[in-house]
């Protein structure tokens, strides 16, 4: 690995201020992606700054109302073991404790995975479908508003992910079809009942994650597996590459939809 | 840079860069050659040790980040007099490793597995070593190493 600074930052106001002062730094999360990329050369900051001592950017709340807000830098492995997520969001601790493996969900942060927008990632699945919202230093970024394209979010020029916010749904599942080796998705879908609609978000299949509308509405008339029976995902705007087709990855968020709407009503 | 953490029960300060990998600490600078070097993109999970009991994978987190740490290898976790951890133990009467390069990453692997799931199926068991490749034993001993291990810690 090329020569990197690291800088722990004390607190949210000092990651921001070395952030604001190094035109080239990065902000160093659980590192899953971030120290891989900076071994590949794909990422070359001059200094990394290391969230990991910012006890506020740690944990989970649960509110009364089955509200979620998970700590930016809190691990995957702690949404998936927290019996509170099991409770209020089944499929939200289902999802992380299925994300990478269990060396990569002891370190690896949903903050991470969002700031990173992996276009295979689950997390951005869970954001969008469950309609949460991004809270950063600055300002509140609704889920709809937030994932811009391959490896690009509304993130601003130092901006900060402090913690995300899951409203409950009534119901929801996710199932993925994974990359046996990655574990990166192939295509996933989180299908959400919510109080504003059904919301169905497909992570893997595209350059970035996306809602599928033609799917939310058959939902929406039938919540039921047939309902999806004549419903065919456009491929142009697909990924075709040596894992899966445009065509599978648009066939396969079908049926794995059908199969999550299974799950729901399981 | 100066990094304070424990190894082994062992309070260690060691000068880094700010590149230095936790494998790359516990190798080079303190000889603890025991936690191996696989693949450097942290895939194949032989370089697994525990980080505050949370086993990661040592070549894919700064030395750095353990700051203040409480940092397990393979050369911890046998008793002062030599004795093996059970775990250590059931790999060896099950014949769970061939050549041995992922034994270390394997074995740590399985003692966080087991401490998660005190007494798992063998699904279980598969997919809590999803983070860990074995090229030799088609993983059907490792398996029952780790079944016997959990029987015999839970008994």
């Amino acid at each position: 690995m090329y020569a990197v600074d690291y800088h722990r930052a004390a607190s949210l106001q000092d990651a921001e201020s070395v952030l604001a002062n190094h035109a080239e730094g990065m902000i160093l999360a659980g590192g899953q992606t971030l120290l891989g990329s900076l071994k590949l050369r794909l990422a070359q900051p001059e200094i990394l700054i290391d969230l990991g001592a910012i006890p506020e950017l740690r944990g989970i709340e649960v509110a009364a109302d089955g509200t979620v807000a998970v700590g930016a830098m809190t691990r995957h492995a702690q949404v998936a073991a927290s019996p509170e997520v099991q409770r209020a969001i089944p499929s939200l601790a289902s999802l992380a404790g299925h994300i990478g493996d269990p060396q990569v969900r002891n370190c690896g942060t949903i903050g991470g995975s969002l700031a990173n927008n992996d276009p295979a990632a689950d997390y951005p699945a869970a954001v969008l479908g469950l309609g949460a919202t991004v809270v950063t230093q600055r300002r509140e970024i609704a889920a709809d508003d937030f994932f811009l394209g391959m490896f690009e979010t509304a993130l601003q020029e130092g901006e900060i992910i402090k913690k995300v916010v899951f409203p409950a749904p009534r119901r929801s599942a996710y199932v993925k079809f994974k990359h046996p080796a990655s574990r990166f998705a192939i295509v996933g879908v989180l299908v959400a009942d919510t109080a504003q609609g059904i919301r169905v978000a497909v992570t893997g299949a595209g350059p970035v994650v996306f809602r599928a509308t033609a799917i939310e509405q058959a939902l929406s008339q039938r919540f039921d597996p047939e309902a999806l029976a004549d419903i065919h995902l456009d491929d142009a705007e697909l990924n075709n590459d040596l894992h899966a087709t445009a065509a599978y990855r648009a066939n396969l968020a079908t049926v794995l939809a059908q199969r999550a709407v299974q799950a729901v009503l399981a | 840079m100066q990094v304070s953490l424990t190894v082994n029960g062992r309070p260690v300060t060691s000068d880094v860069e700010g590149r230095t990998l936790l494998s790359d600490l516990l190798r080079d600078r303190l000889g603890l050659t025991g936690t191996h070097r696989g693949c450097d993109t942290a895939q194949c999970g032989a370089c697994t040790v525990h980080v505050d009991g949370r086993a990661v994978k040592s070549c894919n987190m700064l030395a750095m980040q353990a700051e203040g740490c409480d940092v397990v290898t393979i050369e911890g976790i046998a008793s002062p007099d030599g004795t093996l951890h059970p775990m250590q133990e059931a790999f060896r009467d099950c014949h769970g490793l061939q050549c041995g390069y992922c034994t270390p990453g394997m074995v740590m692997a399985a003692i966080d597995l087991t401490r998660r799931h005190p007494e798992p199926d063998d699904a279980t068991i598969r997919a809590g070593l999803e983070g860990n490749l074995c090229r030799c034993t088609g993983y059907e001993n490792i398996v029952r190493a780790v079944t016997a291990a959990s029987s015999q810690t839970t008994a």
